[in-house]
């Protein structure tokens, strides 16, 4: 039992620092499930994107701190490809964002020319790596600060409120002047930017771009974004701290992640736990509700 | 002020289910109008507010409003002009933001909304001088969300964003027939204050004929698509229920099946 803890004590800033670069591509899915109402599924190939650009500037003797920057442009664009599909041809969410992540996986393949692409922290000096897991934790918790505040007065602003007011209603923001299309292809620009930014940060922490490394990222993403709000959603009410609590499902995850693994689950099977998990905490509501009329119904009968 | 000239509007054209929704109409209001619109159901009324706020775009015709052609306008360009409460007190506004949030954005209807950060001090004062106008104590609720806020106090804010930018025309879409009764009246009250205070040119869809006569200083009635009856001024003022029905029975020949229109 000790040996058991001792050895997920030791994980736990790995754990931290993948929830961390995870918790911004949360960020991401927050600002197209939540607040503009979207489910957007570029994110699988928009996060690989991301990695793949960061890496392969890396190797060309790019900055990585500005290789970052252009992983979020990437990502940036993979969004605004998935919202002119939306709001220019009226293709309907789920599809707009299936088709550009099928078509990101040819991009990614361009991009990184196979299918893995290793860029070593011995020879480029790298923003974090896994190797140094605190500081790998330090940096990611810096950079989600900032980006939080950044996020934060960007969605007080009088463009920001636009998007969030496109997501509540789309009919009242169009009769208040409010041109919902363009508002839905910022957000999820600056949506996938965000998630092209985090590929950027896992893809210097593990050392590689892969082209599958998206694969199921949305699945995380929403498990973030859920479990935060379940545990963190009754304390937290600023929009601020919404942002918080969605990082904190990403930690919270990989913690989760990281003591079933050690009970014995192969990672393979990761993939099947990571979508129970989801549809669990997705069902929580409806679950609560089916026992709360049970319960109703037993006192009724009693009555 | 607003000039509409040979309106047409025909949905599912050309297939089995083809209903001309709007037949040919033309309708002038001087500036400062407040015109009442009755009518059965599937007579056109909200149709007619949807071509004028551009839900969609009409088959042929005009609208003109202070000159300005609105007809090919997107919906958001036209909201510059036009304020809108409609009859559903979820639809005119935003249930996930605040109180002054909802304000703040109908502050902006027809400018440029760039990232200035939205409300400041001032500004909050402002909102909490207008919303005392309603006496529903949603001054003191400024960061309450919308939400939670029950359908009449919904509509009573929609009614305020509706004309905060003083519209060129406000368009009310039978915005009191969600409501009970005591919270109807109040809100109608509010909406005949807004409108006498602003001197708003204004187009008010009712189901309910007693209202229609009472309000506005013009009523037309509206069916299968056509303007049947426009009648205003002192006519008007001495109009009756009844009257009301004989003359919309002699004009379409038909007795005025108006099951909702008859009650209250």
């Amino acid at each position: 039992m000790t040996a058991f803890l001792e050895s997920l004590l030791r994980a736990l800033p790995g754990s931290a620092a993948q929830g961390l670069i995870w918790g911004i591509m949360a960020i991401g899915v927050y600002v197209t499930y939540r607040m503009l109402d979207y489910a957007d599924l570029t994110v699988d190939g928009s996060i690989a994107t991301g990695g793949a650009v960061c890496v392969m500037l890396i190797l060309g003797g790019v900055n990585p701190w500005f290789a970052l920057v252009a992983a979020f442009a990437a990502g940036a664009i993979a969004g605004l490809v998935t919202g002119l599909l939306h709001a220019v041809f009226g293709i309907p969410p789920i599809l707009s964002g299936i088709l550009s992540q099928l078509a990101l996986y040819s991009v990614n393949m361009r991009i990184l020319g196979k299918s893995n692409q290793a860029v070593s922290v011995d020879k480029y000096s790298l923003i974090l790596s896994s190797r140094e897991n605190m500081h790998a934790v330090l940096i990611c918790a810096v950079a989600i600060a900032v980006l939080i505040g950044i996020l934060y007065w960007f969605f007080g602003t009088e463009m920001g409120s636009a998007i969030r007011a496109t997501g509540s209603n789309p009919n009242m923001s169009r009769s208040q002047g409010i041109n919902t299309n363009r508002m839905k292809i910022l957000g999820l620009s600056i949506s996938n930017g965000l998630v092209g930014l985090s590929g950027g940060l896992l893809a210097q922490y593990s050392g590689a771009a892969d082209v599958k490394m998206g694969q199921g990222a949305i699945v995380i993403g929403l498990a973030a974004v859920i479990i935060g709000q379940v545990i963190f959603g009754k304390l937290f009410r600023n929009t601020a701290i919404k942002f918080l609590s969605v990082v904190f499902g990403a930690i919270l995850y990989y913690i989760v992640i990281s003591i079933v693994v050690r009970l014995g689950l192969s990672p393979t099977d990761l993939k099947m736990f990571s979508a129970i998990l989801v549809a669990l905490f997705l069902a929580l509501p409806s679950i609560k509700e089916s026992i709360k009329s049970a319960k109703m119904m037993r006192q009724g009968k009693n009555a | 002020m607003l000039e509409i000239k040979n309106l047409t509007k025909t949905f599912y054209k050309g297939t089995v289910n083809e209903r001309t929704a709007l037949d040919n109409i033309s309708l002038s209001l001087k500036d400062g109008d407040f015109v009442t619109v009755i009518g059965g159901n599937g007579a056109g009324k909200s149709t007619l507010l949807n071509a004028i706020a551009g839900v969609w775009q009409p088959c042929s015709g005009s609208i003109k409003l202070g000159g300005k052609e609105l007809v090919g306008l997107p919906e958001h360009k036209r909201a510059k002009y036009l304020g809108r409460v409609f009859q559903d007190p979820m639809m005119g506004t935003a249930p996930d933001m605040m109180i002054e949030e909802n304000l703040a954005i109908a502050a902006r209807r027809g400018k440029c909304r760039n990232l200035k950060w939205m409300i400041g001090k001032i500004e909050r004062e402002d909102y909490r001088e207008l919303l005392k106008i309603l006496e529903l104590g949603l001054e003191d609720r400024l960061s309450s969300k919308v939400g939670l806020l029950s359908g009449g106090q919904r509509q009573a804010l929609t009614l305020l964003m509706a004309a905060m930018k003083t519209p060129k025309l406000l368009m009310l879409d039978e915005h009191t027939a969600a409501l009970d009764p005591k919270t109807a009246a109040k809100v109608l009250e509010l909406s005949d204050m807004i409108i006498q205070e602003n001197s708003l040119t204004a187009l008010m869809v009712t189901h309910n004929m007693k209202e229609a006569i009472k309000h506005g200083n013009r009523l037309i009635m509206m069916d299968s698509g056509k303007i049947v009856l426009d009648i205003e001024g002192d006519e008007k003022k001495a109009l009756t229920v009844e009257e009301l029905i004989a003359r919309f029975t002699a004009k379409s020949g038909e007795s005025f099946a108006g099951d909702r229109a008859l009650l209250g």
